[in-house]
Formats: C-alpha cells, structure tokens, sequence
C-alpha cells in the first residue's frame, strides 16, 4: 500500500467513522439516559436515505432534503417518543427488544409499501460532483469530503452542546444519575422527549447523508444497526465521548480490513469488540 | 428491572390436557394430513424444540440472548459439511456431533458473554452471532453468502430421513426428550439454581454458588440444544444459508418464547407453533384490489408483536393465571 492508497483509506475510515458516530450517539443516549434498547435505530438511518431519495427527487437539491428530511424525523421521534417508547421506559430491556424489534417489520414494510423494493441511486449535488485527482490513477469524489466535513462538523456540535451548553449539562446529569437531576428540578419529562427527536435526527441524517454514496436498498439499517451496537458496547453505554473514539476505531478496523483482511474484515470488528469486553466488560468509556 | 414470568413451576391440569391432547394429535397427524401439512407441521416442531432451548436462557436465567440462532445455524452447516455429495450421511454420528459443536461454540462464546448482563448480555450475543454470519457469508469455502446444499439427506439403519414420515417421528421425538428434559431441569438442583439467578444474582452468590459456572452451563446447554433443532431444520430443507444465523432467526425465537410465556418450556413450545401457524397465516392473506395483504405480511407480523408486548407481555399462558397471582 503506497501513501496516496493509504491517505485515501484513511480518510475512508474517518469518513465511516463519524458516520457511526452520528448514529451511534443517539442510541448511546437513549441507552444511557432512558435505558431502553433501540433495535429500530438502523430504520430511521433507512427512513432518512429513502426521504433523501424522495426529496432528491422532487426537488433536485440534496440542501432542501437534508433540511426537510431533518425536520420530519425530528417530529416522527418526537411522536414515537409521546406514544410508544416512553410507556417502555420502566419495562424489562426483552419488552423493548420485541417492541422495537416488530417496529423494524412495520417500518420496512411501509418503505416497501412506499417506495418499493427496489434498488435506487440519489445523485449527490452538481456542485459536489466531481474528483480531486491525486495521482494517475487515483481520485478522490469531492462530495465524500463533503460528507467528511458534515460529519466532523456535526460531532464537533454535538460535543459543544453535551459539553458546554446548559441542555448538555441536563443530559450529562441525566444519563449520570437520573434521581438526582429530578430531584435538582431537571424536567426529565420533557428532556427524554428531546433526547429521543434528537437521536432519531441524528440516524436518519446520517442515512440521509450516505444516500448518494451507497445507494438506497431495503434492509439498509439492519447492517448499520449493528455496527453501531458494537460501537456503542466499545464506547460504554452512555458516553458520546466513548462512542467518538469507539466509532473512529471501528472505522479504522472496518477500513483497513477490508483491504488487507477481505475475508476476514467484517469479523475483525466483532473480534475487537470481545478484546475490549474481555478485559474492559464496560466499554472504554464507563462512567 | 425483573422481567414477568409465567413460572408454572407445576403445570396447571388445562395445560397438561392441552399438551396431551396436542402430543397425540401430533403422534396421529400423519395418517390425517396431507404431504405438505406434514412437511409444516415437522417445521413447527423444530422451531419449538429451538424455542425452547431458549427457553432455558432467558425464561429460567433470565439472560436474553439476541444471538441464539448462531448455534441453530452451525449445526445445520456441520451436517452440511459432513455430507457427501452423492451419499447420505450416517444421522447416528452426524447429529452427535453438530449437537456437539454448537454446545462447543456456545461454551467458548459463553465464556465472554455470560460475564456481562442486562443490555451489554443482549448486545454482545448478538455482536458474536454476527461475527459467525459474516464468518459464513465472507468465505466462499464456508458456502458464503449462497450456502450450502445437502444433495442426500442422512440416513441409518433403513431409517432414511429422505422419507418425510421417518424425520417426522424423529423430529417428535426430539421435541418430546427436548421438553421432558427441560421440564425436569426446571425442578433439579441445577433448575432451581439458575431460577435463584434469574431473581437475584447476588444472592445466589452469597449462597455459595458460583454463578458464572451455572450460566455458562445453562448457554452451552441451550447452544447444544439449539443446535439439534438446526440440524433437524437443515436435514429437512436440505440447505443451510447464513440467514438460519441471522438477526431475524433470533429475534424470531425470542418472539415464539414471549408468544407462549416463558420460564415454564411449556409455554415456548405452544408459543412457536403460535408464532409459524400465525406467520403462515399472515403470508397467506388474499389480494384484496390492488392490494396485496399477505405480500406485506410484515406488517401484520410486526404489528403482532408490538400488540403482544403491549397488550400480553406475559403470553398465552400467562393469561391462564388469575389476576392477582401476577407480580
């Protein structure tokens, strides 16, 4: 592997990375604050490609999309949350799983009902659509730096408002000690509500994002869904800052795996996550 | 967080009667039914004596595994290996030692999961069923994503498994050495530890015993049980793919455990004849105009089991009991 082919995967990785990111903060906060295992997050990854893939459609911007589609999935986690998941908060983790795992069924079959089942590319943006040449035969597409930059952008929000904001420190407090911030006046009520919209947001923007990239298909968030459980397990239930370094490590392995591991590379990361259990059982990040 | 049971640690005399009734109906089935009713109700079978192996995991211990079908699905691909192309395979040696190798596999993976619990437990036994899935489907000389055919089904002694009524009665069998096993674990020393388990771990602890051996017994045990019902399924279809290792297969068995209420293996095995008489069902629905309703039997699926977790998180049998004995 020379040094241009290495950069390229390296910034594959990183690109993958932060995609993880994306999804996984959101299922780590609904772990660690509400407690309730989420089986149907890779669905609203799936939900928001197939928006990207509607919206695209209708209006050929990808910008108007990503606004629309956002704000849509804000308002489906904010009325999952009202009617169904916050009854599961109290119920034993085999409730949520079943509950969430016939979710999956209902979503993908009203994908099926809507938009089919088949195949379908979303153009990425005219302006993004062309490549940086680096040597003779390499390239790298400009909208992946694009996404890479989102993404980065993203997280690095993400971090400013867990860390630095008021909302960030009611979250911390929630996820640390959920008494406590009650008892100190935290409407926890209402921040769940929040958290949940917020995570929701987060995956389907994610899919939304990766839609020119890899193409929208049935099933798209299953494979997703469990990379980001690994993440998740890496990180430590409850810590972004764990699933940030779990999700660039995971990029990483994932990355580079499959080019110099192919037969082995989608084992790999499973293999790293036993090596992190056996002798972390918490995840890197417990708090 | 303690998950509601229906531990009918003796059977009520209604479920008795109904499993009498429902082993004879099975023992006499054959002469009645037709060549493709027969082939569905073996399937049923199989998939009780894989719900029930779950059963011991997460209705008596109280772990709930996400990962179950692995061992279910390595069976199936250990009698797919064993097979010759133009022969069938002795089932006296190749069923020992599929059920032997997914007690195996359980007993390794067991080795790192059983030391986490709640929602870690869930993760990580799916995370390693995954690891397996993708072991199969990235090789192609583990079959990949295609699988694998069993050109010849096993046979023995004249007893050949090509004959549906053979495999059959031999899956009854099973089904039947399956529960009455369980059913007697539930009440044996060892039963009645992974019930102290389930209720309080630390307890059992203090009582002396050591809990991470008991665990991990208990998921060997149900991987070497899974792992009958998967050898069982591959002899009956005559292929493996990795999807018998999938997320779905999982789920599925979870789905068939809840369905019935679990804890009592009772429960299990009436919950996944519910559960494939009730996917056959929805798959079965007729066209209506335009639409397609058993095209979308997902839906009907997925809707049943949000209805039952919201609606009868204890099951069928949990309905059997009286109101004011629930916890």
């Amino acid at each position: 592997m020379d040094l241009a082919n290495f950069l390229i995967q390296l910034l594959n990785s990183v690109q993958y990375g932060l995609l993880l990111f994306l999804l996984a903060a959101g299922l780590t906060l609904i772990f660690g604050i509400m407690g309730v295992v989420n089986l149907a997050h890779g669905s609203f990854y799936m939900i928001g490609a197939y928006l990207a893939y509607a919206f695209t459609g209708v209006w050929n911007s990808l910008l108007w999309a990503l606004v629309v589609g956002t704000l849509i999935s804000i308002v489906l986690g904010w009325v999952l949350e009202k009617l169904l998941f916050r009854h599961f908060y109290q119920r034993p983790h085999l409730d949520q799983v079943l509950l969430t795992f016939g979710l999956i069924y209902i979503f993908e079959e009203m994908r099926s009902m809507i938009w089919g089942d088949d195949v379908h590319s979303v153009a990425a943006p005219e302006a993004l659509n062309w490549s940086i040449t680096l040597t003779d035969t390499l390239s790298y597409p400009a909208y992946r730096l694009f996404m890479l930059a989102i993404c980065a952008m993203l997280a690095l929000g993400l971090w400013l408002l867990i860390s630095k904001t008021k909302l960030g420190m009611k979250i911390r407090a929630g996820a640390f000690n959920i008494d406590m911030a009650q008892a100190l006046g935290i409407n926890i009520v209402r921040l769940h509500t929040l958290v949940f919209a917020m995570g929701v947001a987060l995956a389907a923007l994610g899919g939304m994002l990766v839609a020119p990239l890899s193409s929208v298909y049935p099933y798209m968030g299953s494979q997703v869904l469990i990379m980001c459980f690994v993440v998740v397990v890496i990180g430590g239930i409850g810590s972004v800052r764990g699933a940030l370094t779990a999700a660039l490590l995971v990029g990483l392995v994932d990355t580079f795996g499959k080019v110099l591991l192919p037969q082995f590379a989608s084992m790999l990361v499973y293999m790293l996550m036993a090596l992190v259990l056996l002798f972390k059982p918490e995840g890197l990040f417990k708090q | 967080m303690n998950t509601p049971q229906t531990h009918l640690a003796s059977l009520p005399i209604s479920v008795k009667l109904i499993l009498v009734l429902g082993l004879s109906g099975l023992l006499a089935f054959p002469f009645v039914g037709q060549d493709f009713y027969i082939q569905m109700v073996t399937r049923m079978m199989i998939m009780s004596i894989f719900a029930m192996s779950l059963d011991l995991l997460q209705g008596i211990t109280g772990l709930v595994s996400l990962g179950h079908a692995a061992y279910f699905g390595l069976a199936g691909y250990v009698l797919a290996f064993m097979s010759p192309a133009d022969s069938g395979a002795s089932w006296l040696t190749t069923l020992p030692l599929a059920v032997l190798a997914s007690g195996f596999a359980a007993l390794v993976i067991g080795f790192f999961v059983v030391r986490t619990g709640g929602i870690y437990f869930i993760m990580v036994t799916m995370a390693f069923a995954q690891m397996i899935y993708y072991l199969f489907f990235d090789n192609k000389f583990l079959g990949g994503s295609d699988g694998l055919y069993i050109n010849v089904r096993p046979a023995v002694l004249g007893l050949d498994l090509e004959n549906k009524l053979v495999l059959y009665y031999l899956t009854l069998i099973c089904l039947f050495l399956t529960f009455f096993f369980l059913r007697r674990l539930i009440w044996s020393p060892f039963g009645r530890t992974l019930n102290g388990i389930r209720l309080n771990e630390h307890r059992t602890q203090a009582l002396g015993y050591n809990s991470f051996h008991y665990k991990l017994t208990a998921f060997t045990l149900a991987g070497a049980l899974a792992g009958l019902a998967g050898y069982l399924w591959a002899a009956q279809s005559g292929y493996v793919n990795p999807e018998l290792m999938g997320f779905h297969m999982s789920a599925h068995a979870i789905m068939m455990v809840i369905l019935g209420g679990m804890g009592n293996v009772a429960g299990a095995l009436i919950g996944a004849f519910g559960f494939e008489l009730f996917m056959h069902l929805f798959k079965e629905l007729p066209q209506i105009g335009e639409f397609d309703l058993g095209k979308h039997w997902q839906l009907w699926m997925g809707s049943l089991i949000v209805l039952v977790v919201i609606v009868a998180p204890q099951g069928l049998m949990g309905m059997l009991r009286p109101r004011h004995h629930n916890e």
